[in-house]
């Protein structure tokens, strides 16, 4: 694979060049030695959940067509696929565990590093959550809410408090196929059941269940994490940045934050701050301390803070390569073993910081959310004292960085799009009715390099906004866009078709909108049902038209975030096909039978241009369904 | 390129992986995911057999006196020359099973429609190419090695070595 074939960004074609002169390996290199990946584990029709087996379905029906115990492909590519659903939702869950704890650390005054930052949040969550509020000290609402919110994880029946944000047509529809999830855990935990030797054998049955638990963390622990990161951290506002490895500087202290919680990001951003550590740092020659982020960790502090992004998830190695990192500091999630081997080319101290994920070559340094900040501090000074290592001959930071808006949430954007003085819905629902705007899509997900780093993700993007479609993107998708420059309000000018252009520049707001990390696609949800109860577009959300997407999925997380957007109603095309190609059953099922109960299907299509189309139709098609007008400036094709 | 399938025993772990990518490079599409749709179904030359704790991926040897193209009577089987696979032209076999009889090692089959024997054509295609045949290529653990027989007698004759000069093996 020539550089060019490998990542359509600058930078990192740069770095990729160094890493093949130094010799250092990249996952591009890994997964070309990786071919012909394992057709057994492509198609879903590989079974090692007992040792009956392994058992594995030859698709070419000459060897085996069940295993050991008689499960068929369709029995093996569904309980793979629902697995995959209980880990993606696993992680959103327990992400939003974390930040539920530490709320309630703070609300107890048993940690210095954290306190209430959104008040106004906190009051309005503590109203739905049924919880009092008149003449209250914050703290003890906080405490009330926390422990609320923490219940929800071992609920064992009745419903999740979020799911009552959806419109109330798909609540129904939920509880009638028996979808609503009554626990976030429990769901978790009756896929494991279900998909151990001998139990759920009905392939739909098993979907069915997916759906639930995927549902579970869309509308639980996800919008949790979300919620309850607004509370501690504050909501988001937009806010300017820059992103790309050219972020990373020279004369300074480079600190790279790399996982996904903020409670560790957000206090290094203060400690990063600290008088004493940037005279410290001056001492050891440098001019300051730089911080910046990889994935999702990256984007919850450029959402609140502005801080600048060096890369997406493929970008993880590269950033190490640069030799001017002093310090990557990681939590959990998507940070690739191959770190501590990259690492040792050149001086980084790499730092890991989660009891849940520890790496053998690095350092080890516990984060305890009641010790925040002295932590926070004491890795910041490691990565101080760490500048004098650089070795100069190795620095090789790329000049590329670009500007970006981000920072838009559920609550701000689109209540912009009223203006200040009317803050409602009612104008994005209007310039969809009108025809102005054709609708809204969701470009999500992670890197993979099976498809172009980025190029998924910027294609895609271009093309739905040149046909009048808003685009909001999160976690490594956002940050594709963002170094392509989508998200500066001017690139309206330069792609996006009129209609979103004359919205663009009226609001100021550029054409793909940064609405934060993985568990921030919760605010998509919630967005589509203020969609749907503001009026004009139908009862549920399967009425909309929008559509959604995740280019270059890799991570299981993404399969849960594809399985709860499918199932509330949202048509999602994936770059990459679930591994069940194996089953006509499942496939036919995914792709063509769940309209039928939940309103949306899944499409794979790897081409980002025909799968924006296939978006592009099916919003038309939701168009049609609704009676809206044609689109304001698209000419009727003469006959 | 020149050469035969050399087979490592010790490293075959039975993952069928080169059956699988075998029936993929023999499929109309050559792609997997379209393959499995395909009609009639595309199949594999290559089987993984075991026997005792060994497994080993059997293929045609592509033999230089090859008992099936002796025996072929419509001349359907053919060896261009030496180093060179044991070719069948589809057109001319009638499927009289001679050569699935005569074949030492088993690896003759009848194709899907039942009208023509199919084998393994040591992917002569992609050699033409400089590719390597579609098993060796997929081979995880490099059970399945593409080497002449000079290579694969300089090979055998350095392991010798190395046992007899520790005095494992006497001449």
């Amino acid at each position: 694979m020539k550089k060019e074939e490998k990542s359509i960004d600058k930078a990192s074609q740069e770095l990729l060049k160094i890493a093949e002169k130094e010799g250092i390996d990249t996952a591009w290199d890994r997964y070309e030695a990786m071919l012909p990946q394992c057709g057994f584990g492509e198609l879903g029709l590989c079974c090692r959940n007992c040792i009956l087996g392994p058992c594995r379905i030859d698709p070419f029906e000459e060897g085996p067509q069940k295993g050991v115990c008689g499960a068929t492909a369709e029995i093996i590519a569904a309980r793979n696929l629902i697995r995959m659903i209980a880990a993606g939702a696993a992680a959103h869950s327990d992400h939003g565990r974390d930040v539920a704890h530490t709320l309630l650390l703070a609300a107890q005054g048993k940690t210095k590093g954290y306190g209430i930052k959104d008040e106004e949040k906190l009051l309005s969550l503590a109203n739905e959550l049924g919880i009092k509020t008149d003449g209250r000290d914050k703290k003890e609402i906080a405490k009330e809410v926390a422990e609320k919110v923490f219940s929800e994880f071992g609920q064992q029946h009745g419903e999740l408090q979020f799911s009552r944000r959806a419109p109330e047509k798909r609540q129904a529809l939920w509880r009638k196929l028996g979808i609503m999830p009554r626990g976030i855990d429990r769901e978790i935990v009756e896929v494991m059941h279900r998909t151990t030797m001998g139990v759920d054998n009905d392939c739909e049955n098993l979907i069915t269940h997916g759906m639930r638990t995927a549902l579970g963390d869309g509308w639980g622990g996800s919008m949790i994490a979300t919620e309850l990161s607004d509370v501690l951290f504050g909501t988001p506002r937009p806010i300017r940045a820059k992103v790309n490895l050219g972020v990373l500087k020279e004369d300074e202290v480079n600190i790279v934050v790399h996982g996904h919680e903020p409670t560790l990001s957000d206090v290094i951003v203060a400690a990063s701050q600290d008088k004493e550590l940037i005279e410290l740092a001056k001492k050891n020659g440098a001019k300051g301390i730089n911080l910046a982020g990889i994935c999702c960790t990256a984007n919850e502090i450029l959402m609140r803070h502005g801080i600048p992004i060096a890369g997406n998830f493929l970008q993880q190695e590269l950033a190490i390569t640069t030799g001017a990192v002093d310090l990557m500091l990681v939590d959990v999630q998507c940070i690739m073993p191959a770190l501590s081997s990259v690492a040792k080319c050149f001086h980084t101290k790499l730092v890991s910081t989660s009891p849940k994920a520890k790496f053998p070559q690095a350092e080890h340094v516990e984060f305890k959310e009641e010790e925040a900040l002295p932590i926070a501090k004491k890795i910041v000074r490691m990565a101080v004292e760490n500048f004098k290592n650089r070795v100069k001959e190795k620095v090789n930071i790329p000049k590329e960085k670009m500007d970006l808006v981000a920072g838009f949430t559920a609550e701000s954007v689109f209540k912009f799009l009223g203006g200040k003085y009317r803050a409602t819905y009612r104008p994005l629902n209007d310039a969809i009715i009108s025809g102005r705007l054709r609708g809204a899509a969701g470009i999500v997900g992670c890197n993979n390099p099976k498809i172009k780093h980025d190029w998924g993700h910027v294609e895609m993007a271009k093309e739905l906004i040149k046909n009048d479609v808003l685009v909001v993107v999160t976690g490594c998708s956002a940050i594709a866009d963002a170094k392509a420059g989508l998200l500066k309000p001017e690139s309206a000018l330069k792609y996006a078709g009129k209609g979103l252009q004359e919205i663009c520049e009226t609001v100021g707001v550029p054409p793909v909108l940064h609405v934060g990390s993985c568990v921030d696609n919760s605010r998509i949800l919630i967005t589509l049902s203020n969609v749907v109860a503001e009026g004009g577009l139908g009862d549920d959300i399967s009425e909309l038209p929008v559509a959604g997407a995740a280019p270059e999925w890799m991570s299981e997380k993404a399969v849960s975030i594809a399985f709860y957007f499918v199932a509330s109603g949202v048509f999602t095309v994936l770059g990459s096909p679930f591994p069940i190609l194996g089953s006509k059953e499942v496939t036919d099922l995914l792709t063509k039978r769940l309209e039928g109960t939940v309103g949306a299907n899944f499409a794979f299509e790897s081409d980002p241009i025909k799968a924006a189309h296939l978006m592009i139709d099916h919003i038309n098609k939701k168009r049609e369904a609704l009676k809206l007008k044609p689109m304001m400036y698209e000419k009727v094709a003469a006959v | 390129m020149k050469g035969m399938i050399f087979v490592d025993i010790e490293k075959c772990l039975a993952c069928k992986t080169c059956e699988l990518q075998c029936a993929v490079v023999h499929s109309k599409s050559k792609d997997l995911y379209q393959a499995i749709d395909e009609y009639p179904l595309p199949q594999r030359r290559v089987k993984v057999e075991a026997i005792d704790e060994l497994t080993i991926p059997l293929q045609c040897r592509q033999c230089e006196d090859a008992p099936c193209v002796k025996i072929c009577p419509t001349r359907a089987i053919e060896k261009s020359e030496v180093e060179q696979p044991v070719l069948i032209k589809k057109q001319l076999c009638i499927g009289c099973k001679w050569c699935i009889l005569v074949c030492p090692f088993g690896v003759i089959g009848m194709d899907r429609e039942g009208k023509a024997v199919i084998k393994c054509d040591l992917c002569f295609e992609r050699l033409k190419d400089d590719k390597l045949p579609a098993c060796v290529e997929a081979c995880p653990t490099k059970a399945l090695q593409f080497k002449t027989s000079e290579e694969v007698a300089a090979k055998k004759r350095k392991e010798y070595l190395v046992k007899f000069t520790k005095g494992k093996e006497t001449i």
